[in-house]
């Protein structure tokens, strides 16, 4: 009998782990981890912050459980346009989606879409060397830039925002990052919480690292940084640990006199919702209003505005991190309330029968959601291997007319990049990373990441 | 001397899987997993093997006499995830 060839789609965490996972069950698969950019490890690569250079490390990880146990890379191929969904059902046993949430959530207000409001993860994509937001040129010339939003994706952003340029220069930050951040004029960044300063998204790691920068000084408000009687109660009743921690770490903020030494601030502000950007051609000011906390008749902690008065912050650039969205594949199911693909342990499920359809999977962030962090991919990823793992003793896996992986569909292709392609563009930006005194220096252009593949 | 797990950790539990003592958690089983912002060792039951060390994927883990400064509160909020769990 031929081995059992599963097709992982999408190379990002998810779709590593559950390769690494398949992989220590067994040499009985062959399996394919097809990828739309020509580089794999999703957001490791695009996602994480240049100056957290010590998680990249996990690409180690990757490297060695994946491509080292012999999985095979197919990269600049996408799911959807190259290859279709049934052009994979023809192939292979299986084909697990690891495909991400690939935009960002929308705010839903007035002058969302003006020039310079940008969704945060394009900006992260942008510093990251992301290369389809290469030429993103977000505006830096304003003194004032807001986020909105108040998770870990708000947090690098506010850093890489205010960092000091030559500490940045240090890292695997994309170059035409570094050149634009050289020039920036930016010397405050506003961040807006919706909610108050006990349920703020950062971890209790990001909110430190804001107070640690050189040259930057982090405001907190001391009449926001005390709690409402009703995040009082909802902390001592849910509040986690990290929590608890961050609301101590904002009264430091609070209680701290002000650098006077510091060249860039960014302020912290909490119960605040925004309703509108103002601007002719480009945003020039936001307009916010104040929340206060209660709770719904389930029991959910909401924030509504106490009043319809408004505050106008002046501003030249808006970034918005409310949350990363998944987007529907083509013949595959998508539940389009919650935007994942409808899945029971990661077997996808048919939409009007609920049941599995056979030889079809999900894992990571387009199966449960934008949540997590790195490592919870790994159990995610533990359980939908299982799931597969148990359909094949089975016998219950998808039965493939072809044998054979997309070879055959890519064939005429000579800008498909390969596990060895993929080791020399790794090779030469270590190499000029290593000249630079960086960790590398990244190709951050499809063409030119392309043609290093292709030596 | 303890271990101590910074917080560029990543939660992924190779560490827990090969900890001798169980002094690593929340374990993946355990109910605040998946609030945990992070992993946390307990320095009570710590026994200075070495082992998680050697597991971590992003060596984010350090002897407590060797944390890098930007982590040094790393070591008073290893202790206090369990100091706080013992009594919730």
């Amino acid at each position: 009998m031929s081995a059992t060839r599963i097709a992982i789609v999408g190379a990002g965490p998810a779709g590593a782990f559950a390769a690494g996972q398949l992989q220590r069950h067994g040499n009985w698969a062959e399996i394919d981890l097809i990828e739309r950019l020509p580089t794999p490890w999703g957001l490791l690569r695009a996602g994480v912050a240049p100056d957290h250079g010590e998680i990249k490390r996990l690409d180690e990880t990757f490297d060695r459980t994946v491509f080292r146990r012999g999985c095979r890379f197919f990269g600049n191929v996408a799911v959807g346009t190259d290859v279709s969904h049934a052009d994979l059902m023809r192939r292979y046993h299986a084909v697990v989606y690891a495909v991400g949430a690939q935009t960002d959530r929308s705010l839903g207000i007035p002058g969302e879409d003006l020039a310079g409001s940008l969704p945060a993860t394009a900006f992260v994509g942008w510093y990251n060397g992301h290369p389809d937001f290469r030429d993103l040129q977000p505006d830096l010339s304003a003194r004032t830039a807001v986020i909105i939003g108040n998770g870990n994706v708000a947090a690098d952003v506010a850093r890489i925002l205010t960092r000091d340029v030559d500490e940045l220069a240090r890292t695997d930050v994309a170059d035409h990052a570094l050149e634009a951040l050289r020039e920036s004029r930016v010397e405050r960044v506003i961040v807006l919480g919706r909610r108050g300063p006990a349920q703020a998204a950062f971890t209790n790691a990001e909110l430190r690292e804001l107070g640690r920068m050189a040259g930057v000084a982090v405001v907190v408000d001391p009449a926001e940084a005390e709690l409402d009687p009703v995040s009082s109660e909802w902390l001592a009743e849910e509040g986690t640990f990290t929590a608890r921690r961050n609301v101590e770490r904002l009264r430091e903020y609070a209680a701290a006199p002000r650098d006077p030494s510091a060249r860039r601030t960014i302020e912290l502000r909490f119960l605040r919702s925004s309703v509108a950007l103002r601007g002719d051609a480009r945003v020039e000011a936001i307009e916010v209003v104040t929340n206060a906390l209660h709770r719904d008749e389930r029991g959910t902690l909401r924030a509504r505005p106490v009043s319809e008065e408004t505050e106008t912050i002046e501003c030249g650039l808006v970034l918005r991190s409310v949350g990363y969205r998944a987007v529907p594949l083509p013949d595959v199911p998508f539940d389009d309330r919650s935007y994942v693909l409808p899945n029971d342990r990661g077997r996808v499920l048919d939409l009007d029968t609920g049941a599995p359809v056979r030889g079809v999977y999900a894992v990571g962030w387009i199966k449960r959601g934008p949540t997590g962090i790195l490592g919870t991919n790994k159990r995610d990823a533990a359980e939908t291997v299982r799931s597969l793992v148990e359909d094949l003793r089975a016998g219950r896996l998808n039965e493939p007319e072809i044998d054979g992986g997309v070879h055959d569909l890519l064939a005429g292709r000579d800008d498909v990049v390969t596990v060895g392609g993929w080791r020399v563009i790794d090779a030469g930006e270590v190499a000029a990373g290593a000249a630079a005194g960086r960790p590398r220096v990244k190709l951050a252009d499809r063409e030119a990441l392309l043609r290093a593949a292709a030596g | 001397m303890t271990y101590v797990i910074a917080g560029s950790c990543v939660k992924d539990d190779a560490c827990v899987e090969v900890c001798p003592v169980d002094c690593i958690h929340p374990r993946p089983e355990d109910p605040d997993f998946e609030t945990a912002e992070q992993l946390y060792i307990d320095p009570a039951e710590c026994i200075d093997c070495d082992a998680c060390v050697e597991a971590c994927p992003v060596d984010a883990i350090y002897p407590d006499f060797d944390v890098p400064e930007k982590d040094r509160d790393s070591v008073d909020l290893n202790a206090l995830f369990f100091t706080e769990r013992a009594v919730a």
